[in-house]
């Protein structure tokens, strides 16, 4: 299904020029919405840094919530933008920077007692590195005596090829803005005291200098992250330069990141995964317990890419020709039943919203027994279930079907394609 | 450590009608049998290949249509099977996220994660098979050996035996130990042991002068917390191995495996090629052993739940002992609580999370080759067919044709291995048996991804206990039906050994 390239059968349905010049208006239309998101996602996370620099300079509850405020809002942009990561190669191999989840949290800082010492597991899920300025690392010593940007990407990150091992991105800043949620399945999230942050002896926690030193420098990297992929995106960017190559695949990528997000991404390892296992911490945002706004505006981020449609943070609508154009086009009543179902599945994650926003948070809704909180995550799960049946009608009804082996041998001897 | 006696020849005369080569079939799959149109057209192109000038047809695409994107990044054996719907990526998700667990010892409020140990080498299939790829021994006296562990079993007698497989080498758990030393524990108990390698360098000489140094490690138990093993007690050495591609070596068919098996050399190249047979718990019949480094597992599922209680200590369909393998001797550690619940059908895993781990297992996704049209790769790939490295590293096949199983049907793949068992010498050898397999033979390693290793695990360790620390370091460690093959290598001009090397980074 990825990267589809085109079958000699449907070559005639892209014959017309007329749909060839609205293809490469979908595909800049996507690549403006992608452009505009990530955009969003740099500006809101510069107002991060910036509350994130205030409460460092003047430790207070007022700042610590400004900052925490402020993470909140950077997630709503950048959400959105995951839809871009599945189909676009030059997004999938950088989203891990930014992205990263589940960590063991005990690697940068202090960690309930609870939280177990190092382990077989991952002998760094407690190396704690804001109190630890050396330690080993697979044999090596390293100095940690200056948390920076390049400590945190290059050595830390994925320590001893440790999934777990997440020292950068949204996690990790949101991990050192909020703590570890010691709530379980009960109400609450995580509630890291400001006074972390405060130098000298009112300093908790220990190293109150260190842990400002190692946010500072996980924003300033993801702000760098951020600011090299809305390059990508700009007038002469690789990731549009690639999507344009190519009309076909480049509709085959819109196609794919949908359903790959909305079907597996989603519906499976970030719902359903946790509704089998029942755990609080399979939540993709469990510091914060602000999964429910993580599913809902991922959920938002397909939808925006089918009908063409953004609403950036400045309240300006991004729109222009969409697939959504082309399906109907094609067969009227696939986009109607598309965007009922796109649509369906934005109803049941705001209920998700809606209960979590009330109280109910999403580490709640996980706990065994809890049938409502069951049934409504399940609406998620079946929703995007149901969407990705729809976009799967619409990949074959755009004739991007075709065969999935790369490279033009294939179509070239055909006996040797083992289909 | 003790060498078991040579191969018991006299075994099979003493059984009624032993399970033969010739008999296996494939009862995991279900098959859509090949018409005679197809079989030709596998023939064709399986067929060794003659010309070396340029790129082969589809070579590109090691795992067929479902090779994907070679990531230049340690994600690169963590991607689904690249012809995989939609749906069916749910289901690979959600076996990722099974595969990444962290077990919890019993009982936990989250009672379908709990049961760890008592004993256990890991508390997830990730902390091994670290990004989906290889293991490697530890870096220094400080690092845990996580990601390596050692088997160890005493040898047996015929009248041990239960079923009855030609040739089958009958051996029994150390009777403190069970079938491999767990070096950690929950709480309240005992880790078994602790494994010590020490290494001595040894230096090769190669032609143009050049030279290279292999390191020859030996293993010894120390802490050992429940008595001394058996005198006669085998240790093996092994390193979790790379996950790609095993759903497509599952798809192999048995009987064309089997063609190119000649365990009496009856070609006379000096290259047996006997196929390991072992007694399918999940079937209840003998089987063509594929997986594992000696081919002693014959599924990718059974293989998953051996692992599972093995490594990890949970209990599943395949393997319900809630102690994992602890012994009889280890009477704490099988008395201890344990994690089986009503809810996943009385064990630590229930099928339906076994099968999505083998899901998972099975589809991830082999890259695609790099430069395969560069003149130095392809005068690699002509140095390693004209050395006769295809011998064992056989390039091609074709997998079955499939029900149910989309990704692997009917694909030709480049996996480089005939899966079949090999006598490498005494150098390499563990000296002790499994199934067929005897202490001085290893299965045919798949040599596709092994160019990724260091962008996927950040080191180039290879063979079962990672002792070769560089793709030309594992060549020089052949020994037994190919040292005519590692001979050559050393013998033969360094631009061309550089060209060979080049070719196996390409793969």
């Amino acid at each position: 299904m990825k990267r589809a390239l085109l079958t000699t059968a449907c070559l005639t349905c892209m014959a017309s020029p007329a749909l060839s010049q609205t293809a490469a208006e979908v595909l800049d239309g996507y690549a403006d919405i992608a452009q505009a998101g990530y955009e969003d996602s740099l500006a809101t996370a510069r107002t991060l840094q910036t509350r994130i620099d205030a409460l460092i300079a003047a430790p207070s509850p007022q700042a610590l919530i400004a900052a925490r405020s402020a993470w909140l809002s950077a997630r709503v942009p950048y959400q959105q933008t995951e839809v871009f990561r599945f189909g676009n190669a030059i997004v999938d191999d950088w989203e891990g920077r930014v992205n990263a989840w589940p960590l063991d949290e005990g690697l940068i800082d202090y960690v309930d007692g609870s939280y177990g010492g190092p382990s077989d597991e991952n002998e760094f899920a407690a190396l704690n590195v804001v109190a630890n300025p050396s330690f080993t690392l697979s044999g090596q010593a390293i100095d940690a005596s200056a948390i920076t940007p390049a400590l945190l990407q290059d050595t830390l990150h994925e320590a001893d090829g440790i999934e777990a091992n997440v020292a950068t991105g949204y996690h990790a800043i949101e991990f050192l803005l909020w703590g570890q949620d010691l709530n379980g399945h009960g109400p609450g999230a995580g509630d890291r005291p400001y006074t972390d942050y405060v130098q000298g002896a009112d300093c908790t926690g220990g190293n109150c200098d260190r842990r400002a030193e190692y946010l500072q420098a996980a924003t300033e990297l993801l702000i760098t992250d951020l600011e090299w992929i809305v390059d990508q995106w700009d007038a002469d960017g690789a990731a549009r330069a690639t999507l344009m190559e190519d009309e076909t695949a480049g509709l085959a990528a819109i196609l794919t990141g949908m359903g790959s997000l909305s079907y597996g991404e989603q519906a499976g390892e970030r719902m359903r995964l946790g509704l089998m296992l029942n755990d609080p911490e399979e939540e993709h945002d469990c510091f914060s317990d602000n999964t429910h706004n993580s599913h809902y505006y991922d959920g938002l981020g397909i939808q925006n890419v089918y009908l063409g449609e953004y609403l950036r943070v400045d309240g300006t609508l991004v729109s222009g020709p969409s697939i959504s154009d082309l399906v109907a086009a094609s067969d009227a009543g696939l986009d109607t039943d598309l965007r009922i179902a796109l649509s369906d599945t934005m109803h049941a994650l705001g209920r998700i919203k809606t209960a979590a926003e009330a109280g109910l948070a999403y580490d709640q809704m996980l706990e065994r027994g809890n049938a409502d909180g069951e049934a409504l995550v399940m609406g998620g799960v079946e929703g995007l279930i149901a969407q990705t049946r729809h976009i799967e009608r619409a990949v074959a009804v755009l004739g991007l079907d075709g065969v999935a082996i790369e490279g033009s041998d294939s179509l070239d001897n055909p006996t040797a394609v083992f289909q | 450590m003790t060498a078991f006696p040579s191969r018991p020849l006299a075994l099979a005369l003493l059984l009624a009608s032993p399970a033969m080569a010739q008999d296996l079939t494939d009862p995991h799959l279900q098959v859509i049998p090949r018409t005679e149109a197809e079989t030709a057209r596998v023939a064709e192109v399986t067929a060794l290949p003659t010309d070396f000038s340029a790129a082969w047809p589809f070579e590109t695409n090691s795992g067929g249509a479902a090779t994907v994107r070679a990531r230049l990044t340690p994600d690169a054996f963590s991607q689904p099977s690249d012809n995989m719907s939609f749906e069916r990526e749910l289901q690979f998700r959600v076996g990722n996220g099974l595969f990444r667990r962290l077990w919890v010892s019993a009982p936990a409020s989250t009672i379908a994660s709990d049961g760890l140990g008592p004993l256990y080498n890991a508390r997830s299939c990730q902390r091994c098979h670290l990004k989906d790829g290889r293991g490697h021994p530890p870096e220094g006296p400080e690092d845990l050996a996580t990601s390596m562990f050692l088997r160890i079993s005493i040898p047996g007698s015929d009248t041990d035996l239960t079923h009855e497989i030609e040739g089958f080498l009958a051996t029994l758990p150390d009777p403190n130990y069970g079938t491999q030393i767990q070096d950690f524990s929950l709480p309240g108990h005992a880790p078994e042991a602790r494994m010590d390698i020490t290494y001595e360098e040894v230096e090769v000489a190669l032609s143009d002068g050049e030279t290279a140094s292999l390191r020859r490690p030996t293993y010894a138990l120390t802490d050992l917390a429940y008595g001394p093993p058996h005198p006669d007690a085998m240790l093996s050495p092994r390193i979790a191995p790379q996950m790609i591609g095993l759903g497509l070596l599952e798809a192999i068919p048995a009987a064309d495996i089997l063609a190119h098996a000649d365990p009496d050399d009856a070609d006379n190249d000096g290259i047996s090629g006997r196929p390991n047979i072992v007694w399918s718990v999940e079937y209840d019949l003998p089987m063509l052993g594929r997986f594992g480094l000696k081919a002693g597992a014959p599924t990718v599922r059974e293989q998953s739940a051996a692992a599972f209680a093995g490594d990890i200590g949970i209990s599943n369909p395949l393997f319900p002992g809630p102690w994992g393998e602890c012994t009889e001797a280890q009477a704490d550690c099988r008395a201890a609580t344990h994690g089986a619940d009503d809810e996943q059908g009385g064990f630590e895993i229930d099928a339906e999370a076994l099968d999505l781990v083998t899901f998972y297992s099975q589809n991830l996704a082999v890259p695609a080759r790099r430069g395969v049209d560069d003149p130095e790769v392809l005068r690699g790939r002509e140095m390693f067919f004209a050395t006769g490295c295809n011998g064992c590293h056989v390039p091609s096949f074709v997998t079955h044709r499939l029900e149910d199983r989309p990704e692997h049907s009917f694909q030709l793949i480049w996996p480089y291995t005939d899966l079949l068992l090999h006598d490498m010498g005494e150098g390499l050898a563990d000296n002790r048996p499994e199934a067929r397999a005897t202490g001085t033979e290893w299965r045919t390693p798949p040599l596709w991804g092994i160019g990724m290793t260091e962008t996927v695990s950040g080191h180039t360790q290879f063979l079962h206990d990672g002792r070769a620390r560089s793709l030309l370091e594992a060549v020089l460690w052949h020994g037994g039906e190919a040292e005519a093959q590692r001979d050559a290598v050393i013998a033969m001009p360094s631009d061309d050994r550089a060209a060979l090397i080049r070719f196996l980074e390409s793969l």
